[in-house]
């Protein structure tokens, strides 16, 4: 079972990294808000499996403030490129 | 029993993280923002949600209702994100619209007397380079 999370958080993080090259890269403010959005996805799934793995549950407070703040982030950042027309 | 739930677990995380992972590299792929769109919202809700049944699986029962807070504020955020997304680069023309094969959004607005894209095209993203003119990939 513990090769089974190994692995697993391995995935998460080699595509956390494959989407942090896509936030650095851009090319438009737009893309960056999407792979932000995905990064903070991961960083939920990868919690949820390190809980599993160390059989605690002191980070099941942290996901759903990740959740939440993923949300509220992305929905204003969006709102915002929209309202400033030049920032592409 | 337990050798059961363990098995489900390892399902749904491999295949969950096996999502993401796909999600990325679509995300880091594709050539538009919308096609880009299109990939991370599976890693988003389908990939997330699995490994989220995974824990609930594993995890004690009393942990289930606050893992299914979790992935309901996902469900919200993904499509919600993605309109926002979708509509703002359709406005600040970051569609490829050579690409399209059918546009309803224009037809729409062209019926409704208020054209957004004039001169139709848009600049395609620069850092992909190659020829603006294939258009076959």
């Amino acid at each position: 079972m513990t090769h089974l999370y190994t692995v697993t958080l391995g995935v998460l993080i080699a595509a956390g990294l494959l989407t942090l090259v896509r936030l650095v890269r851009g090319p438009r403010a737009l893309d960056r808000i999407m792979a932000l959005d995905v990064v903070v996805t991961m960083v939920i799934a990868g919690t949820a499996v390190g809980m599993t793995m160390r059989d605690d549950s002191t980070a099941l407070p942290v996901l759903v403030v990740l959740a939440l703040l993923a949300f509220i982030g992305s929905v204003t950042a969006a709102h915002l490129v929209e309202k400033r027309k030049g920032m592409r | 029993m337990t050798v059961l739930r363990d098995v489900v677990t390892a399902v749904l995380f491999l295949t969950g993280a096996c999502f993401c992972l796909l999600g990325a590299v679509g995300l880091l792929r594709f050539r538009d923002t919308v096609s880009r769109l299109h990939a991370a919202s599976k890693a988003q809700t389908l990939g997330l949600l699995l490994i989220l049944v995974g824990a609930a699986v594993h995890r004690p029962l009393g942990e289930a209702p606050v893992l299914l807070l979790v992935a309901l504020f996902q469900l919200f955020n993904a499509p919600i994100t993605s309109q926002i997304v979708g509509r703002t680069a359709y406005r600040t023309h970051a569609v490829d619209r050579r690409r399209l094969f059918v546009d309803e959004l224009a037809d729409r607005l062209a019926r409704d007397g208020t054209p957004l894209h004039e001169q139709g095209g848009l600049t395609p993203d620069k850092e992909e380079g190659g020829n603006p003119d294939d258009t076959d990939r």
